[in-house]
């Protein structure tokens, strides 16, 4: 006998509950370790819920339209042959116990400190204990929210720090002149004022740019690069999207553009959108996208280049791509030089890390080590 | 955006990042300071209900104590703006506008157009206004669609924390009159708001709910009620759109109409009276741009044509309710 429970996920910090879009499996069905069985929506974002456990899908406890709290049963995985009786018989066990977590709980775990270092407010998230801490840096427009899906995965073996770069996030918004050398250098002080000596740095699209300038400067303090549609490895990037992206200012102009993230524009939600326009609002983010864009994409092309030497950067390096991805083409995946561990996620888009997320935080964590 | 504040705390701190952005900005208004030339640090009421506290002694000189005499202190911000400053008067009962009418009908509203464009009249006139506060018929009207009228006035109504903060910040950045109409229902409701500064661009609407079953558009403090209602229906399946207007001039008709032909069914809910309100200005665009889109007669949800009532019992029923909107859309179901 063995019988699983599928309960509603917690994505990123501030979720608290989730509504249920709809089974995409029904009563009976085999499922698989890694199938999507039901599609469920957040404040920040649509996205399917995986299965942990082999088996035949018995139960759907959430209909299509719940509202649920995290950790609230979804539904029950379990062998063909178990008897009906046993199913129930858990499931009332499991409503009987089950206690949602209230919003203001000592629970509701780590949430975002921010630092004064050299002069700027910088905005992290520190999660996790031990080992080499990874540090995640996100892409350009992005912030820490970005890693959502994979900061709990990847913190389960060590520190993690997700960060907001210069201009991002909840960070001091003015740059200088915005290049990558800058961008790189605040990665750097942060990892000094952390006392970081030593990490696994992930970059997310202009955050791969940022961290393998990062390993160029202080080769010392990289332990490995992990670039996931990483901008630095070709000259091409969408120019429609980058210039989208800096110039909308409304939830209109801005979702068009948006949903080219995504292989699965229909993961936009309102929430999401909604946060960037108010991070587009907010005063000297325009004039820094700008900066930002001007300096690493000038011209809708990618200005700096790692590619001949991206294997001489890192002890170690990993490559994750959506094989999808509009706004940066998966192409800059292949060819590259030396020993280069590549993976190119099929059906995904430039988002990977959210919208395969379970697939990218295996990756991460077997590339890591234990 | 963690922190979180105060509907009334976030129109403070709009002020004061703005007074000390722009040292043209400056604030008046009664009981600012305790009184007419009450000088001591503890008399400073910061306006009747404490918006502007603490800005007295923040910018000396640049929050100004008025009398109790709205025609003349009006009309001296107006004056004031068209000089060259970007005063914000704080007008402490929209009730109270009455006195002042020809100075912001007949004045500000009229410069930029009767001087070809060359003049500019950056006032910003805040002012209290709503019903639920047993303040009975003189102190609880809803006058947004008097200014909504009048050309040449921008008027605002935000109905969170976050957007009031944007709004007042747009508000004293813009070179029109803009009459800011703050819910007094709302002062103490608390948001996420960011602690820079933002601006909110006027004629946006903000969809707070989406849906494709009914359109509900509304403003202000009605907005939570219409979420509450919209929570209620998708309980019975049906998904209802809430769209908030945050300024009723200039108007995002485009977002009222693209929702309107998607849904099919409207409701408009306004708290104000309903005659020649914002109601049936927005029911009048829908029938008249998006008709055959409609599948339903238009519905509106207002306050009944009568003075508020001071009788508490009274004055619940007065106000739309949550109830009543929801049974409106089910209305259009029909």
């Amino acid at each position: 006998m063995s019988i699983h429970m599928i309960t509603m996920p917690k994505w990123g910090l501030s979720m608290e509950q989730g509504q249920v879009n709809g089974w995409l499996k029904t009563l009976g069905d085999k499922v698989a370790k890694g199938d999507e069985v039901l599609d469920v929506e957040s404040d920040k974002i649509a996205s399917g819920v995986e299965c942990a456990f082999d088996g035949t899908l018995r139960r759907q406890i959430a209909q299509e339209g719940d509202t649920l709290p995290v950790g609230a049963l979804l539904g029950v995985v379990a062998d063909a042959e178990d008897a009906d009786a046993e199913i129930d018989a858990a499931v009332e066990v499991f409503q009987r116990d089950f206690v949602p977590l209230s919003a203001d709980s000592a629970d509701a775990g780590p949430q975002p400190e921010k630092a004064q270092i050299g002069g700027r407010t910088v905005r992290y998230l520190k999660i996790g204990d031990g080992g080499t801490p990874a540090v995640l840096i996100h892409g350009f427009g992005g912030d820490l929210n970005n890693w959502l899906f994979n900061h709990a995965d990847l913190a389960a073996h060590r520190t993690v720090y997700a960060l907001d770069l210069p201009g991002h996030g909840e960070s001091t918004k003015a740059v200088e002149s915005g290049s990558a050398d800058e961008l790189a250098d605040s990665v750097i002080a942060f990892l000094a004022d952390r006392g970081v000596e030593r990490a696994h740095l992930v970059g997310h699209s202009m955050g791969s740019l940022v961290a393998m300038t990062v390993a160029a400067k202080a080769p010392e303090r990289v332990a490995s690069l992990a670039l996931i549609s990483g901008a630095g490895l070709g000259n091409e990037i969408n120019r429609e999207y980058i210039e989208g992206f800096v110039a909308g200012n409304s939830r209109n102009s801005l979702k068009p553009h948006l949903t080219k993230l995504f292989a699965d524009g229909s993961l936009v939600t309102r929430q999401l959108v909604e946060d960037i326009v108010k991070y587009k609002r907010l005063e000297g983010v325009s004039e820094t996208l700008q900066k930002i864009a001007s300096s690493a994409f000038k011209d809708g092309a990618q200005q700096r280049s790692y590619r001949d030497r991206v294997d001489k950067l890192a002890p170690r390096t990993l490559v994750i791509w959506g094989e999808l991805d509009q706004i940066i083409p998966a192409s800059h995946a292949q060819g590259l030089p030396g020993d280069i561990r590549v993976h190119v996620l099929p059906g995904k888009g430039h988002m990977v890390q959210m919208e395969s997320a379970s697939e990218v935080n295996r990756l991460l964590n077997d590339f890591f080590g234990a | 955006m963690a922190r979180k504040i105060t509907f009334s705390q976030a129109i403070n701190e709009a002020l004061s990042q703005e007074m000390a952005r722009d040292e043209s900005v400056i604030v008046m208004g009664e009981d600012n300071a305790g009184g007419a030339g009450a000088p001591g640090e503890q008399d400073a009421w910061g306006g009747v209900l404490g918006v502007t506290k603490g800005l007295y002694h923040k910018y000396p000189g640049r929050v100004l104590d008025t009398p109790i005499s709205e025609g003349g202190f009006i009309g001296a911000a107006v004056g004031a703006a068209a000089a060259g400053m970007r005063p914000v008067a704080e007008l402490m009962f929209i009730d109270f506008m009455g006195v002042c009418f020809d100075q912001i009908f007949n004045q500000a509203a009229k410069f930029r157009y009767m001087f070809g464009g060359n003049a500019v009249t950056p006032v910003v006139i805040r002012t209290m206004q709503g019903a639920g506060l047993r303040a009975a018929a003189q102190h609880s009207q809803m006058l947004t669609s008097l200014f909504t009228h009048v050309p040449g006035l921008k008027v605002v109504c935000p109905s969170t924390p976050y957007d009031a903060k944007g709004l007042m910040i747009q508000a004293i950045r813009d070179n029109d009159p803009v009459i800011f109409c703050e819910h007094k229902l709302l002062y103490t409701r608390e948001g996420d708001v960011p602690e820079e500064l933002y601006a909110i661009p006027f004629g946006e609407a903000n969809v707070v709910r989406e849906g494709d079953d009914a359109t509900i558009v509304t403003y202000g403090r009605m907005v939570h009620y219409a979420t509450d209602a919209a929570d209620r229906l998708a309980k019975d399946g049906i998904k209802a759109e809430v769209i908030d207007l945050r300024t009723t001039s200039p108007l995002d008709e485009e977002t009222i109409l693209e929702s309107a032909e998607r849904t099919g069914r409207v409701v408009v809910v306004d708290e104000a009276n309903p005659r020649c309100s914002v109601a049936t200005d927005i029911a009048a665009l829908v029938a008249q741009k998006a008709f055959h889109s409609l599948k339903a007669p238009i519905e509106i949800v207002t306050a009944p044509h009568t003075p508020t009532p001071f009788a508490s019992v009274l004055e619940d029923l007065y106000i739309p309710s949550a109830d009543k909107i929801a049974a409106a859309v089910k209305a259009t179901r029909h």
